[in-house]
């Protein structure tokens, strides 16, 4: 049972000076938006590259293994950068947001333990999985693979319980400021907010990984020229994902909306630029929230649509921004309703796209042909990203400016320590380099050929039997070259 | 033992084994920044490097472990120390990103330059990373982090004299750790050249360590004269005195060559520093500020992490040993081609003309409507419970149906380049 309705909003804890709250927001997001597209390669692409491995022990067709093992090296190089961000954020938890720890760290931290365990599991089977081609029989490699597979699910299900219970807050009480009567188990999987936050989420990641993947060889077919039987292949096994999971995160969209109409309804106020609490109310497509008028400029209006679709009612009631006081509603409405409409808007074109492919697999038992079907493909990669990182602006965002959502806020989460735009500068150059280092070893991961002495991956090339793979077509194109 | 010290237990085992495993990845990049020129020394920075590659991830996640356990548990001392100490832990960061990248663009290098700067960003990261978090321990071991959001100086607190000599110290151990590690793992691979090289490393960082040790005690005597007293006394005095034998032994065996023990014995020394420090100190956590009892988190919540934490224990031990195993052995096994698998062609066919296609084109259709049934048009909570899977199960069946989109192609017009071997 949630008790949040009935809680107190939390006084400052104590009160801290802290100048530069926006940066350290701004730090925090940009540590998100740089590890989230990584999380997405953790959680699908190993499941991709197990089933490219079970093709190849099915049929013995040669094709699947190189394709599988070229896989390979670009998931261990994505899995070692999500490695470092994901700690990065886990460091900047505490670095920035001590209060929010020191409070509620003993209500969701169980999340992060059992997080903890399972990121080591993935840890433990990645090197087996990647340091294990040619040195495990065959059955047993592509065994260890599917522990990669689970414990990308659970770790990924483990940080999204954290956020749902920082939206949908509950398995305590407050008391003077203190959480007590602390219920972790309660806290963090008896909430009604995990199940869509993380259908909705593993559903992106495989949209992600499927266009991105696919895009890349997209691109070396406009570009080079490349498109013999692997590339094909290498095409159509992430756009068949991506075919599938597209159309199908519309309807889990759909269900997350209605579940942030119930439960966090000033969120969805803010997601439509709704002023006003109103009955029957119309959807604006694009447009420009108006801050004086708190109408929406130059939208295009669709009568009583949103109350059908957060209520199933045309008649219902949806509470505006007015519901609460101006302190509690998030500040840049145009920011969140902006990334929304974008994240909408991405995903119905991809889901369109997705129809588009399914239906000339259907009709033509094939790829498509025209090379603007290849073109739309080399740029849903990117734009499933962009629709990824808006959907977590959209939730994150709109809990502004809670941290807690109706409980903590932010600027009482925040450190006293000094120096926060120090290291947001400093970090920000970090991370532009290892995104241009990252960048330039997915081309050459590209080009390199696969095993033997030339194989960057071969640990073993200089003790164990050579594990020779002679790859002389190195047109792998930009695997994963997003 | 109480329920609230069982936590802080966890997380001194996760630190110990950080120091000893992760510790020996920081060793590797010291060792590759002084492996000097030349060829050797090229051959020295492989070897470093690809002993470490294979568990180097596994190793680092000790200290989330660490992270995510103190934060759960003592919430109030990981915000005290995250908010004073957050300048090293901030650099500690910065260096794991560094080793972090390194490892993965390595991969990519082409020429010895390309190898060189990215051998180089690894090793001072390799150094600056253990340096910080070293600092970090000095500042809480000497009483520098009160209670509260940023509360203590923001440079005191770990440049001082102990949080530096922890910070060398923690560097020198992990090179002798290191040391000890790649020798053993050079007798493996049987290059006698290596093995001498990094005996000699091995005996020389592991004087060294001793030295930094035994010059802390007396950093500490002036300093911190509480913690001094206690590693001078009672437990704290047995730790110190296995961590001095286990150093020793080390010593010897390493001057005899006998590195499979050594592995071990070290392994106990640098563990003991780390128990005797957990000894000298309790039952405070921030001395003279908070105590364990003091600082610990709710009853269900130490009982629920503890519940996690053995239940993951169950599984994590013995996969992490199967990872050890394999990498120890540096093989899994005879080389194993891709002989008495059906002949491509046939095979292919078996694969890519299931008779099933129209039968999963059929349950993909009926459960996509289930799923739209039961998630989009009906609105409680268990509905929504049959409608996800109905639509996994839709992706699911549709894409088996739909894929591999490509036949194989006629033989005789693949490229032979698709010949494996």
């Amino acid at each position: 049972m949630f008790l949040t309705d009935l809680l107190p909003p939390l006084a400052q804890l104590t009160p801290v000076e802290q100048d530069h709250l926006d940066q350290a927001r701004q730090m925090q997001a940009m540590s998100f938006a740089v590890h989230i597209p990584l999380v997405c390669f953790g959680v699908a692409f190993p499941a991709l590259v197990v089933f490219v491995e079970w093709l190849h022990l099915r049929t013995g067709d040669p094709l699947y293994r190189r394709l599988a093992r070229r896989w390979t090296r670009v998931m261990a190089a994505l899995f070692a950068v999500g490695v470092i961000t994901g700690t990065i954020l886990s460091f900047e938890l505490g670095l920035l947001w001590p209060q929010f720890m020191a409070s509620f760290g003993d209500v969701f931290g169980l999340g992060f333990a059992i997080e903890g365990f399972s990121f080591f599991l993935e840890a433990i089977f990645i090197g087996i999985y990647v340091y294990g081609w040619d040195r495990l029989p065959p059955k047993w490699h592509f065994a260890s693979g599917f522990p990669i597979i689970f414990t990308g699910f659970l770790g990924s299900m483990m940080v999204i319980a954290v956020n749902a219970w920082m939206n949908n807050p509950g398995g305590f009480r407050l008391e003077d400021g203190e959480a007590v009567d602390v219920r972790p188990w309660q806290a963090l999987f008896g909430n009604d907010y995990l199940w869509h936050e993380l259908v909705h989420m593993y559903v992106a990641a495989y949209i992600v990984v499927g266009f991105v993947v696919a895009g890349a060889y997209a691109w070396g077919k406009l570009r080079h020229g490349r498109w013999g039987r692997y590339e094909r292949t290498a095409l159509a096994i992430p756009l068949t994902v991506a075919a599938f999971a597209a159309p199908v995160q519309l309807l889990v969209g759909d269900w997350a909306a209605r579940e942030v109409a119930t439960h966090q309804p000033v969120k969805l106020a803010t997601l439509e630029g709704l002023q006003r609490t109103t009955e029957g109310a119309p959807e604006h497509i694009l447009g420009w929230y108006d801050k004086e008028t708190g109408e929406i400029r130059w939208g295009i209006e669709i009568p009583k649509l949103l109350s059908l679709l957060a209520f199933h009612d045309p008649n219902a009631t949806v509470q505006g921004l007015d519901s609460v006081p101006p302190d509690d509603r998030p500040g840049p409405v145009n920011t969140v309703r902006f990334a929304f409409q974008t994240m909408v808007g991405i995903g119905t074109a991809l889901a369109l796209l997705a129809v588009v492919t399914l239906w000339v697999r259907w009709r033509r038992r094939g790829l498509p042909r025209s090379r603007w079907f290849y073109r739309a493909l080399v740029v849903a990669g990117p734009a499933s990203v962009v629709a990824l990182i808006c959907g977590w602006v959209t939730t994150e965002v709109g809990r502004q400016p809670w941290v807690v959502y109706e409980v903590m806020r932010v600027d009482a989460a925040v450190t006293g320590a000094g120096g926060v735009p120090v290291g947001y500068a400093l970090l920000a150059l970090v991370y532009l380099g290892v995104g241009l280092g990252v960048w330039w070893v997915l081309r050459r991961l590209a080009a390199a050929p696969l095993g033997g002495a030339g194989d960057p991956m071969e640990v073993a090339a200089a003790r164990g039997p050579g594990g020779a793979d002679a790859d002389g077509e190195t047109a792998g194109g930009t695997a994963g070259g997003s | 033992m109480h329920l609230y010290e069982v936590p802080l237990l966890f997380s001194l085992i996760g630190l110990a084994l950080y120091v000893v495993l992760g510790g020996a990845d920081f060793g590797a990049g010291f060792w590759q920044l002084f492996a000097g020129r030349g060829e050797r020394a090229a051959r020295v920075r492989e070897h470093a490097h690809h002993s470490m590659a294979p568990v180097w991830e596994a190793n680092h996640v000790w200290l989330i472990f660490v992270l995510v356990v103190m934060w759960t548990s003592y919430p109030e001392a990981f915000a005290s120390i995250a908010s004073t100490l957050s300048i090293p832990l901030f650099l500690a960061a910065v260096g794991i990103i560094f080793r972090g990248a390194a490892y993965a663009l390595r991969s990519g290098t082409a020429s010895g330059r390309e190898l060189r700067l990215v051998d180089t960003a690894f090793s001072l990261a390799s150094i600056l990373t253990p340096f910080a978090l070293g600092t970090v321990v000095g500042g809480i071991a000497s009483g520098r982090v009160p209670v509260g959001n940023a509360q203590g100086d923001p440079w005191t607190s770990w440049l001082n004299a102990t949080s530096l000599t922890v910070g060398v110290l923690a560097v020198a151990l992990s090179a002798y750790m290191a040391a000890v590690y790649l020798a053993a793992d050079a007798v493996r691979t049987g290059d006698e050249e290596l093995e001498r090289s990094f005996r000699a490393r091995a005996l020389g960082s592991g004087i060294a360590a001793g030295a930094v040790a035994a010059a802390g005690l007396v950093v500490l005597r002036d300093d911190v004269r509480e913690l001094f007293d206690g590693l001078v006394s009672g437990g704290g005095l047995a730790a110190l005195i296995v961590s001095a034998v286990g150093g020793l032994a080390t010593l010897w065996l390493v001057s005899a060559r006998r590195y499979e023990p050594a592995r071990y014995s070290a392994g106990v020394a640098v563990a003991a520093v780390i128990a005797g420090w957990a000894i000298a100190q309790a039952p405070a956590l921030l001395p003279g500020e908070l105590t364990v009892e003091q600082a610990a988190a709710s009853h269900d919540t130490l009982v629920a992490t503890t519940v996690a934490v053995l239940a993951g224990a169950v599984v994590l031990l013995p996969s992490l040993a199967l990872l050890f195993t394999l990498t120890l052995r540096g093989r899994l096994g005879e080389e194993h081609g891709a002989g008495g698998e059906p002949s491509a062609a046939t095979a292919a066919l078996r694969a890519l003309v299931p008779t099933r296609t129209s039968m999963l084109v059929r349950l993909s259709i009926a459960f996509g409507i289930l799923g739209f049934g039961f998630l989009t048009l009906a609105d409680s909570g268990w509905a929504h419970a049959i409608g996800v899977p109905c639509l996994v199960l839709f992706a699911l069946f549709g894409f088996r149906a739909a894929v591999p989109l490509e036949e194989p192609e006629e033989q005789g017009i693949s490229a032979p380049a698709e010949q494996e071997r």
